[in-house]
């Protein structure tokens, strides 16, 4: 189980900039949860799943994994636990490594990388089988440099890599934004597979409400780095987009076209 | 002194400075001070009578610490790397100093790593080409291998792409830190090697050494490529030897009156470097036109 208690981040504090990004949220995620988050632009949502993640420090509150407080680890301890795909394809894989380099990489999460070989024979053919997986012929290409996959290769890669140690946490933030409509499509459905298969709790930011409702077991909704809707189960279900605008209006009372949020 | 000595005792460094600039993308001025380090290191441990061998790894351990603090200065205080390594250069001086207890020392009729080869019968001319040579082809398979462990793995992915990295559990300070130890590590033991061949240590030996290890990578990398890690490494070395026979070449010039002299050596240098970075990017202005 995955709590989160109280949670605030202020950006610039004490500055006339100061940004207050989360005002305390609290949140309790079960074992299996899939929960989608939206919310406008600067709601918060890329900073509650950096705070998570460990590479943006919190002011004060609580992450807690399985009656562990990991509130003060460093990032990549918490990588460990936490894995994440991030909205820029080129940001979760290296590009001047090869294809089974970065898999190598990936393979470690959380364990030493000593002097060990990088890249190991009997890994190659696991490789190749995750890759199949994936339906875009990169299993033949080994050896590839990523640098010169596509950005929903690479994105495609990076779940791979994120759920090949199965995290406690899987993190994903627009993750498929900057892909054409297909590619984001099948970047997508790798996803629910990946997730269903493996029965992994995620965490995924969009700004597609459609999507939101389609996908999960659970929504939250945040304004202002505050959880102001959290529906799940048959609730969730029973939800149409209009609902979700309806709900906004209600709790915010607020003006809510964003360029960003998408009605599709 | 041989060209081909020079190369490949440079070797090193230069193998050190591909580390540090290339692999990890942090621009490091310690070898300036790691290199002379190691000269130091090694002539009084030499006169001391210790190993010659033996020496060599002492100057390696030695250089290894100097390249670790600079990397503890960036890393866990923050301090720009550049500025960091600029820092822990002036601070090498005056350890150099203190290391020799004067600004040179001679080795002369002492015992050096070239003894064993001469006493075989190899002539004193040809000893210091062929040791030095095998010395560097075995640190650049050491490094072959190194950069193809997990560890060095996570190393390249360091320098290209820190937060992947991190998302896959690795303390990058502690990899910039290990690193930069051992960029300063092969430094120290050109600077052993240099010291041995050539019979003195000096404190200034390091100035530009930072310069002339860029200059050799460029030129290597622009002759022979960097495709693989493999085909940049030997890059490198050949660079540093190809980068000594121009400077070579350079000093038996005679225009006229004019000839080049040593002391000139560091302005050649610089300007080699900056035409080196700046050609491939005016080459495209003009392809572009
Ligand atoms: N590194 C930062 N420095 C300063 N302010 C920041 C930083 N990151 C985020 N903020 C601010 O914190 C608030 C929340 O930003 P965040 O990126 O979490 O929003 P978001 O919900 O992800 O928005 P979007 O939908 O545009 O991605 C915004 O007001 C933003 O300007
Ligand atoms: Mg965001």
């Amino acid at each position: 189980m995955i709590e989160i208690k109280d949670l605030v981040k202020t950006f610039h504090r004490g500055s006339v900039n100061e940004v207050l990004a989360l005002s305390g949220i609290t949140l309790k995620m079960r074992k299996g949860d899939f929960i989608t988050i939206i919310g406008s632009n600067g709601a918060g949502k890329s900073t509650l799943l950096n705070c998570l993640a460990g590479s943006t420090g919190i002011d004060s509150g609580h992450i807690v994994i399985d009656e562990e407080d990991v509130s003060r680890w460093p990032e990549h301890r918490r990588s460990t636990w936490i894995s994440r795909v991030f909205q820029d394809p080129l940001l979760g894989t290296c590009g001047s490594l090869s294809i089974e380099q970065n898999l190598a990489l990936a393979n470690r999460r959380g364990r030493s990388h000593g002097l060990g070989r990088g890249v190991k024979r009997s890994d190659q053919e696991i490789f190749k089988k995750q890759l199949a997986q994936l339906g875009l012929g990169l299993e033949s290409r080994l050896k590839d440099k990523v640098g010169l996959l596509s950005g929903g290769q690479r994105q495609a890669l990076t779940l791979l890599m994120a759920t090949m140690i199965r995290p406690k946490v899987l993190l994903l933030d627009e993750h498929t934004a900057a892909l054409d409509p297909k590619t984001a499509h099948q970047v997508l459905s790798l996803t629910q597979k990946l997730i269903k298969e493996q029965h992994l709790t995620a965490l995924m930011v969009t700004h597609n409400m459609q999507q939101a409702l389609q996908l999960g077991n659970r929504l939250i909704m945040l304004h202002g780095g505050r959880v102001i809707l959290d529906v799940s189960g048959a609730e969730k279900q029973a939800m149409a987009v209009e609902d979700l605008l309806e709900q906004f209006y209600k709790v915010r009372g607020e003006e809510f076209v964003s360029d960003r949020m998408l009605l599709v | 002194m041989g060209a081909l000595e020079q190369g490949f005792a440079y070797g090193f460094l230069v193998l050190g400075v591909y580390l540090t600039f290339r692999v990890l993308d942090f621009p490091d001025l310690t070898v300036d001070g790691s290199l002379p380090l190691g000269a130091a290191v090694s002539a009084v441990a030499i006169s001391a009578g210790v190993d010659p061998f033996v020496s060599l790894l002492l100057a390696l351990a030695a250089g290894f610490c100097a390249g670790m603090v600079t990397g503890i200065l960036n890393t866990k205080f923050g301090i720009l790397h550049l500025l960091a390594s600029i820092l822990t250069m002036i601070a090498l001086y005056s350890i150099n100093l203190r290391i020799m207890g004067r600004p040179n020392m001679t080795l002369l009729g002492k015992p050096t790593v070239l003894d064993p080869v001469t006493s075989s019968g190899i002539s004193m001319f040809n000893a210091a080409p062929l040791l030095f040579g095998v010395f560097s082809i075995l640190a650049l398979l050491l490094l072959f291998w190194l950069l193809h462990t997990a560890f060095g793995l996570a190393m390249q992915a360091t320098g290209a792409n820190r937060q992947m990295i991190t998302s896959q559990g690795v303390n990058t300070d502690n990899v910039i830190i290990l690193t930069v130890g051992l960029s300063n590590g092969l430094a120290a033991v050109s600077g052993a090697l240099l010291c041995q061949s050539q019979g003195a240590a000096d404190v200034n030996m390091g100035v530009g050494t930072i310069v002339a290890g860029l200059a050799s990578v460029i030129v290597g990398e622009t002759l022979f490529g960097c495709q693989s890690v493999g085909r940049a490494l030997l890059a490198a070395l050949l660079g540093s030897v190809i980068y000594r026979l121009a400077i070579a070449l350079a000093l038996s010039l005679k225009l006229g009156q004019f000839s080049f002299t040593p002391s000139d050596l560091n302005l050649l240098t610089a300007l080699l470097v900056v035409a080196a970075l700046t050609l491939p990017g005016l080459r495209r202005k003009v392809l572009r036109r």
